[in-house]
């Protein structure tokens, strides 16, 4: 029994440890993440160092922190939601959960279709959805835009990734706003009858069964592959040695393109702060960082992009204002479910 | 405070815990904007067949694991047989999600393995069969690997507090030592079996990692879509609810087959099991059969992400790792003994007044094994986040003082969370030890003058030590390998090994989350090792010499 006793006690003694949180400090910035603590925890700690304002970090799903955020309302400590695709962005939008920032910094240095209108929700990042493709068994002059990827003469050779997958939901949702729905479910339809499996894994998964020869094209964000060439694994850097990216509609609208963006919340506690973050997130330094890191394109005009990227020459982004987006995801979702692309 | 005055603070207790199932649960009454006609008319069918071929493989596949192994390292001997008595649980310390990396990792199409076979024998892609590991078939294998030793736990504790008179008299019966087992050890033991298989099909349907990993469209996959990809809380909400309901009809059924029977044995002797010692090819068969288990679900996936972990050493950094490694074992510490004390007086409480309140209010908490991490985790931001603002309303109205948000985004919500999650594995268990003690116990130690509290401590406290432990110990592991709940309620700057390993697997840098991922493993074998022997320990009189 007294073992009992004393393992109750060492219990409450350890849980108060547990419970007491640290006392605020004086400067500080709340971040929910969308974007995994190693791609964006070294670039809060350079701007920590830089201006003495602590940045405190919780990263999970972004549908999940903005459920948190819905939830928490008025006392949520919550400064900025930060996400990797514009879809949580715009829902969080509509959802109330953003205020408008009002900076000149912001508006100057981010091209007009990367940033909503009103101001309350900001890219930071570019990524851009492109068509991979087997260097051996493919002739690039055969590609040319995502509509042809419907083309019979791709029958069982597409890979891609699963719609649940917020990458291809976005792509979808911008077809749909260029086409109409009715046609972009007919594209749907086509594209699923050349898959050459059914959607599984992620997208270095894909690239992967391109470079086996289990399919001869998949479709993923250009950062993956960048990754894949410069992994320690020297098993990932040679399957990155057998394909090689196309820019689809270049002839056209140009590239699909989506951001990593970053919102200030309704009741941000620490509003100066979290301006002076986010004015920070499209500085040179963190412009060129995100650039270095994580093969994305800064979302500035004029910053240098990686040398992998580079290589890869130049390329027309479809401009499509990212915000006209909005209602359409959950459709997208739908027609995908639909045309049976798991 | 009398008898009834503490059966209600316990149903209040009860319900306490059940409000984030509660929670879910109500909003099944809101309208979803056609969400769920949608449902209906694509997917709803296609998740509900799913969800039963998986449950009923994983079902299948972990009593083919568990059982025979259990009655196997119990009743005979045989080389290594006392090494795999333990080693038979060390799968449990092997999350679901990171054995389905590892072998996604080893067998798909641009693995080393067929990499390998293309290799030797020149061969291209679609040139030969390979099974695909990204399948149900693939899922239910992941899945079943990892979960059998609840079966192989609970149905070993049966064999060993069966009554050697019963196998004895089966034998002077002249009956052989298969019989045996499936005539006498199996039907006799049939209560512990069902409850490990609940177990497993409980989690087997909250499993998201791995189903969504393989891309298998199950309920709880189909809960995430709908909720994230359309937007609709109430359209996944109501998708739960009907998860629920699968989850009600096991419980229901569970306790049904062990309530029409009382289990307890009526002798008082106890001696050492008879052990057969099996010779020729029953001893190469016998040891084959409990090694399969404990290589695939064991072995292999260390093996290959200890490589991994070698590989990617030089990314380590040591100092955040072992703030990880602290956090994970004071989290999964803290719940497992405050679940070990709620599981006792919940179960005890049930086993003094067995009336239909109480065993409404404990079948409600234990759907809260059955219901995904992040499912749980919602429910409890709902009820705090309400709570917290309402007092901080109040707080202002009264005294003009802001109190923010006291409870949410604190550990206190995380280990709630985990408190509604895995309780029920906790009084399952202490309940099944609990239920071997004859009631007559309790009328001797009442005749002797002793209180309902003094019989707990002096008499079924000392009687249940092997599944208290058991109870606090798979708590422990369980909370060590949770994901969801953690990665959304945690404060700010918390990490633990789970979410480490998440967001490295989630990137697609399988090799860069070993190191976290094989400390997970590391820090959940010594707690599964202490239940095991724990459990051979726990046989009255098993040190006893005949």
């Amino acid at each position: 029994m007294k073992k009992l006793l004393l393992s109750m006690f060492a219990v409450s003694a350890l849980s108060a440890g547990l419970f007491v949180s640290a006392a605020a400090q004086a400067a500080e910035v709340n971040v929910y993440s969308g974007r995994e603590e190693n791609l964006i925890k070294p670039l809060l700690d350079r701007f920590s160092a830089a201006t003495g304002v602590t940045v405190n970090l919780i990263t999970a799903g972004a549908d999940e922190l903005t459920t948190r955020l819905e939830l928490e309302g008025a006392n949520s400590p919550a400064d900025l939601l930060l996400t990797v695709d514009v879809g949580r962005l715009l829902r969080a939008k509509e959802m109330g959960l953003l205020q408008a920032v009002d900076s000149d910094v912001l508006e100057s240095q981010i091209p007009a279709q990367y940033r909503d209108s009103e101001g309350q929700w900001f890219g930071v990042s570019l990524r851009a959805r492109v068509v991979v493709y087997d260097k051996e068994c493919v002739d690039p002059a055969q590609l040319s835009t995502y509509e042809d990827l419907v083309d019979p003469k791709w029958r069982g050779q597409i890979c891609v990734r699963s719609s649940s997958n917020i990458y291809n939901q976005s792509m979808t949702a911008a077809m749909i706003s260029h086409h109409g729905v009715e046609a972009t479910e007919q594209w749907a339809r086509g594209l699923v009858a050349n898959f050459a499996r059914d959607p599984q894994g992620g997208d270095r998964d894909q690239i992967a069964a391109v470079a086996i020869g289990q399919c001869q094209l998949a479709i993923v964000n250009n950062y993956y592959l960048a990754g894949m060439m410069n992994a320690t694994n020297e098993e990932q850097r040679e399957q990155a040695s057998k394909v090689a990216v196309f820019w689809p509609n270049q002839a056209d609208r140009g590239a699909h393109i989506n951001i990593s963006g970053v919102g200030l919340t309704a009741h941000a506690p620490n509003r100066a702060e979290a301006v002076q973050l986010l004015e920070y997130l499209v500085s040179d330094e963190a412009q060129t960082w995100y650039a270095e890191t994580n093969n994305e394109f800064p979302v500035r005009p004029g910053v240098p992009v990686s040398a992998t990227l580079q290589a890869w020459g130049e390329f027309k982004a479809d401009e499509l204002a990212l915000e006209q987006l909005g209602t359409h995801n959950a459709e997208s979702v739908r027609l995908m479910d639909r045309a049976g692309w798991r | 405070m009398g008898k009834h005055g503490s059966l209600l603070a316990v149903i209040v207790l009860c319900l306490l815990l059940s409000v984030p199932v509660l929670t879910v649960f109500s909003s099944v009454f809101n309208s979803s904007d056609g969400v769920w006609q949608h449902l209906v008319d694509t997917l709803l069918w296609s998740y509900i067949v799913q969800s039963l071929q998986l449950m009923l493989g994983v079902g299948v596949m972990v009593l083919v694991l568990g059982v025979a192994p259990a009655w196997l390292v119990t009743m005979t001997r045989f080389p290594g047989s006392r090494w795999l008595e333990w080693a038979l649980v060390l799968p449990l310390a092997m999350p679901a999600y990171i054995i389905a990396y590892t072998y996604t990792g080893m067998l798909d199409v641009a693995g080393p393995v067929q990499g390998f076979i293309r290799d030797t024998f020149d061969l291209r892609f679609g040139d030969y069969w390979f099974p695909q590991i990204r399948s149900t078939g693939g899922a239910i294998t992941m899945l079943s690997l990892v979960l059998y030793p609840y079966v192989y736990l609970l149905s070993r504790m049966a064999f060993l507090e069966q009554s050697v008179c019963v196998l004895e008299v089966s034998r002077t019966l002249g009956s052989s030592p298969w019989h045996a087992f499936t005539r006498m050890a199996v039907p006799l033991a049939r209560p512990a079996i069902i409850a490990g298989l609940a177990l497993v099909l409980m989690e087997t349907l909250a499993d998201y990692g791995t189903v969504q990993y393989f891309g298998i469209s199950t309920f709880t996959a189909g809960i995430f879509r709908t909720w994230f990809g359309m937007g609709s809380a109430t359209a996944a909400a109501q998708l739960s609810a009907v998860l629920m309901l699968f989850i009600l009809v096991l419980v229901i059924a569970e306790q049904w087959s062990r309530n029409r029977a009382r289990y307890h044995h009526t002798s008082t002797r106890y001696s050492r099991l008879p052990q057969l010692r099996l010779k020729g090819w029953k001893m190469v068969g016998a040891l084959l059969y409990c090694l399969i288990p404990v290589l695939f679900g064991f072995v292999v996936p260390v093996l290959q992400l200890a490589w991994w972990a070698w590989d990617t050493r030089a990314l380590v950094d040591f100092s955040a790792f072992s703030q990880l490694v602290f956090n994970s074992l004071r989290l999964a510490f803290t719940a497992a003994l405050i679940a070990l004390m709620l599981g006792m007086l919940i179960t005890y409480a049930k086993r003094l007044q067995p009336g239909l309140p109480m065993r409404t209010a404990t079948r409600v908490l234990g759907l809260g094994y059955a219901v995904p991490g992040t499912v749980i985790a919602v429910g409890v931001l709902i009820p705090f986040a309400w709570l917290d603002n309402s007092l901080d309303a109040w707080m202002r109205a009264q005294f003009d003082i802001a109190t923010g948000l006291l409870m949410s985004g604190t550990l206190i919500a995380v280990v709630f969370a985990y408190i509604v999650r895995f309780l029920p594995v906790a009084m399952n268990t202490v309940e099944a030890g609990l239920g071997k003690i004859k009631p007559s116990m309790d009328d001797a130690g009442r005749s002797m003058g002793l209180g309902s509290w003094q019989i707990l401590r002096r008499i079924h406290i000392p009687m249940l030590k092997g599944s208290l432990l058991t109870a606090a110990l798979l708590v422990f592991v369980d909370v060590l390998k949770e994901l969801p709940a953690t990665l959304i309620l945690r404060p700010f700057n918390f990490n633990t090994l789970a979410i480490r390993t998440y967001e490295l697997a989630n990137q697609e840098r399988l090799t860069e989350a070993a190191a976290s991922a094989l400390m997970i493993v590391i820090a959940g074998i010594i707690p599964v090792m202490i239940i095991s022997l724990s459990i051979s320990a726990s046989r009255p009189g098993h040190d006893k010499r005949t």
